[in-house]
């Protein structure tokens, strides 16, 4: 169940991942996780804590307790900032400071309803052409895939750790780290 | 006077951590307000270190968990008076909003400066457009206390092995840690054309030091909190204030002004995370909020020396980029583990590249050897489709890189300012730091001199391909077509902005750092600076703020 996109919604976006990280030897940016890694920031406030930071200081994965998962409370500044961020400013004065904010949803709403259902229908090369056309979400989208991919998956991304597998990357080391042999070989 | 505490610090970075040990040592109550949250440090049990920072490239790179929030507490830029009120709203040289500032993020490289930095002006001599002066304290004055801070920060390094260095009176604390592979190549090459590679001086524990552990090279160092407590960051010293029980640490708590009345400080006002505004006394107030945010309080505190708010530095970085033919795997190890300082000495060549250009001299700044460690950084810079897998897997902007960062010195010019922004405001409705700023030509012909060096190190390391850049951007030989770098300087290397010095005509303040018009405020930061060397300040601030917090106690 997606925190904030609608089911077509979900599935457009879905066709956009897997074509800005097509599928090659490793699954595709979709199948990775960007998706749920842009809905889990789309929605990070349906979640208390919002999922904005994850906490720490290991994720458990090379020892220690895992600490990932419990998200960090965020101060009255900072729910400001990142509602403002996600939600926009919507009218509202103290989130209208700087001028009127867009907000991520906003964007991402507007984004997917341009590609529309019909870009589940085009073959690759046109979902491509299409991408081109609208350059600013795509440009948007593909920050947001990268850091879905390679971010932590406790932000929702990088299933299974397969972004960073196929990399031979081992993200979060603490509290096992690297030898002093491995920093000075070659 | 009716007063809540001996003395008030803002700020609890290096510098004001500092100031708190010494004036706690002293046997002064001291309370600490720091504007951002706290990370780092249990405030019930002191002595324990909880561990809170963690590897996680998205919470530190891309998501400001150490603040400051540049949408909440903005800053703007602009490059001249002539380019209207403000070409850039946001990040404007961020150092972090937190419980031990800019000494959480830091990777610790804690060079001392050489004997000449400090008589910049008598030495190596003026500089049209430029307003060098000498500081109001010599090398040999300060030894000691570059001493006692690289003991109390914990610093591990090589004597001798630089010669270049300035004289000292001891070895340091620590011994090097190990060396990363791709400081390994490039100090090679660089050591077969003559120059002077060396393990650059790290506050990052090599062996356990001061009940800390030793560094496992995790690899999430600059940028980030250390997650087992092994940087020489703030914790150490606010730990042994909180523990005389004299000290009080508040994060969260955002000092709005300095009260002053008839030439002397008597309080602060500051705000709480709900808002809510608040008033301390004390006979004595520290200053330790950065050279951006420490010239933005004087001036919202009502202080107009002419000098506060002139003069602001950063360094001006050159990088030098190579793609290898081999993996580097930049992502082990504490970031930076070589250096060196060849550029900094003002020798013939240099002057001769500085005549040309009409200069009487130039100097550059020291050079870090890096690479860079981070995948979803790597990841935004190649493009979509069919190539970023392909890009991902051969690496070449990130385990095939190796690169050279010159710190490259900045001079002070009094149009070079940090001032209030006319409209721009915080979250809590205080109008935000704008900043002035833009390169003397003395800048511009040295990185161009110097840049062209680093370029024949890294062919002679056997890159495939170089790439330059610099920061603010550049036209001519080294300009960069990487579109993130823009005019705003990244460097978090600032200075300058409330110099001291021994006249209070040409200065803000005194030969201790304290505000010549209001003499109970010290300034600990780097704002005192005259001038900024090409060395990073971190370790300079420190040991003045032992010297000068030692004379501010009595």
């Amino acid at each position: 169940m997606p925190a904030f996109l609608t089911p077509l919604q979900y599935s457009i976006l879905e066709a956009v991942c897997a074509r800005l990280v097509p599928a090659d030897g490793a699954p595709d940016g979709a199948e990775m996780g960007a998706v749920d890694y842009i809905d889990t920031l789309l929605g990070a406030f349906t979640f208390t804590p919002p999922r904005i930071w994850a906490g720490g200081p290991f994720s458990g994965r090379f020892g220690g307790e895992s600490s990932f998962s419990d998200f960090e409370e965020l101060s009255p500044a900072e729910e400001l900032a990142w509602r403002t961020r996600i939600e926009g400013s919507l009218g509202i004065p103290e989130r209208e400071r700087l001028g009127p904010v867009t907000g991520l949803q906003d964007t991402y709403t507007r984004g997917l309803a341009e590609l529309g259902e019909k870009f589940l229908a085009l073959d690759p090369a046109a979902q491509d052409d299409r991408l081109r056309e609208v350059g600013d979400f795509t440009r948007l989208v593909y920050g947001h895939v990268c850091e879905g991919l390679y971010g932590a998956p406790e932000y929702g991304g990088n299933r299974g750790l397969a972004g960073w597998h196929y990399l031979n990357y081992q993200g979060d080391v603490q509290p096992r780290g690297y030898s002093d042999a491995e920093v000075s070989g070659g | 006077m009716s007063r809540d505490f001996d003395a008030i610090i803002i700020g609890s970075g290096p510098a004001g951590s500092t100031a708190a040990e010494v004036l706690t040592a002293a046997g002064l109550s001291v309370l600490i307000l720091e504007r951002g949250r706290n990370h780092l440090i249990d405030l019930d049990h002191p002595a324990a270190l909880p561990q809170r920072f963690s590897n996680d490239e998205l919470k530190y790179m891309t998501r400001h968990f150490l603040g400051p929030d540049p949408w909440a507490e903005p800053r703007t830029f602009r490059t001249s008076i002539t380019d209207g009120d403000r070409q850039v709203v946001g990040e404007v040289n961020n150092l972090p909003a937190t419980v031990g500032g800019g000494g959480v993020h830091a990777d610790g490289k804690l060079p001392r400066f050489r004997e000449d930095d400090f008589l910049v002006g008598s030495e190596l001599g003026p500089v049209e457009g430029a307003n060098i002066a000498d500081w109001p304290v010599t090398y040999d004055e300060i030894e000691p206390y570059y001493a006692e801070a690289e003991r109390l920060v914990g610093v591990a390094g090589l004597a001798g092995a630089n010669p270049f260095a300035a004289w000292r009176s001891g070895e340091y604390p620590m011994p090097p840690g190990p060396a990363m592979y791709g400081a390994l190549v490039t100090s090679a090459a660089a050591q077969q054309l003559g120059y002077h590679p060396y393990p650059a001086p790290t506050g990052v524990n090599s062996v356990e030091y001061d009940g800390r552990p030793a560094c496992n090279n995790c690899g999430f160092c600059a940028y980030f909190g250390c997650p087992i407590h092994a940087k020489g960051d703030p914790v150490a010293p606010l730990r042994r204030a909180l523990v005389t029980g004299r000290a009080q640490l508040r994060p969260q708590s955002h000092v709005s002004s300095i009260l002053i009345r008839n030439g002397k400080a008597t309080g602060v006002e500051w705000i709480d995370a709900r808002g809510e505004r608040h008033i301390e006394r004390a006979e004595r107030i520290v200053v330790a909020c950065g050279a951006m945010e420490t010239p933005r309080l004087l001036l919202l505190s009502g202080l107009a020396n002419a000098h506060i708010g002139r003069n602001v530095m950063f360094h001006m970085q050159t990088f030098v980029f190579g793609i290898m033919p081999f993996r580097v795997h930049g992502h082990i190890g504490r970031s930076v583990t070589h250096v060196h300082d060849d550029h900094i000495v003002v020798d013939d060549a240099a002057r001769a590249a500085a005549a040309e250009a009409g200069l009487p001299w130039i100097k550059g700044g020291l050079v870090e050897h890096c690479s860079p460690s981070h995948v979803i950084a790597e990841a935004k810079q190649y493009p979509w489709g069919p190539q970023h897998k392909i890009m991902m897997r051969e690496s070449p902007m990130r385990d095939r890189l190796l690169g050279f960062c010159m710190q490259g010195d900045d001079l002070p010019q009094v149009t070079n300012t940090v001032d209030l922004d006319p409209a721009v405001t915080d979250i809590w409705g205080l109008p935000v730091a704008r900043t002035t700023y833009q390169l003397h030509t003395h800048e511009l012909i040295a990185s161009r001199h110097h840049g062209a060096k680093l370029v024949k190190i890294m062919k002679a390391a056997g890159a495939e391909r170089i790439m330059t850049a610099t920061s603010p951007k550049t036209t001519g030989d080294l300009a960069t077509s990487h579109s993130e770098i823009s005019q705003v300087p990244i460097s978090r290397h600032v200075a300058g902005t409330a110099r001291f010095g021994t006249d209070p005509s040409s200065s803000a303040c005194d030969p201790w750092g304290r505000l010549w018009e209001a003499p109970n405020i010290m300034i600990a930061d780097s704002s005192v600076f005259p001038t900024g060397s090409g060395y990073g300040p971190t370790l300079t601030l420190v040991a003045l703020s032992l010297r000068n917090s030692r004379a501010f106690a009595t």
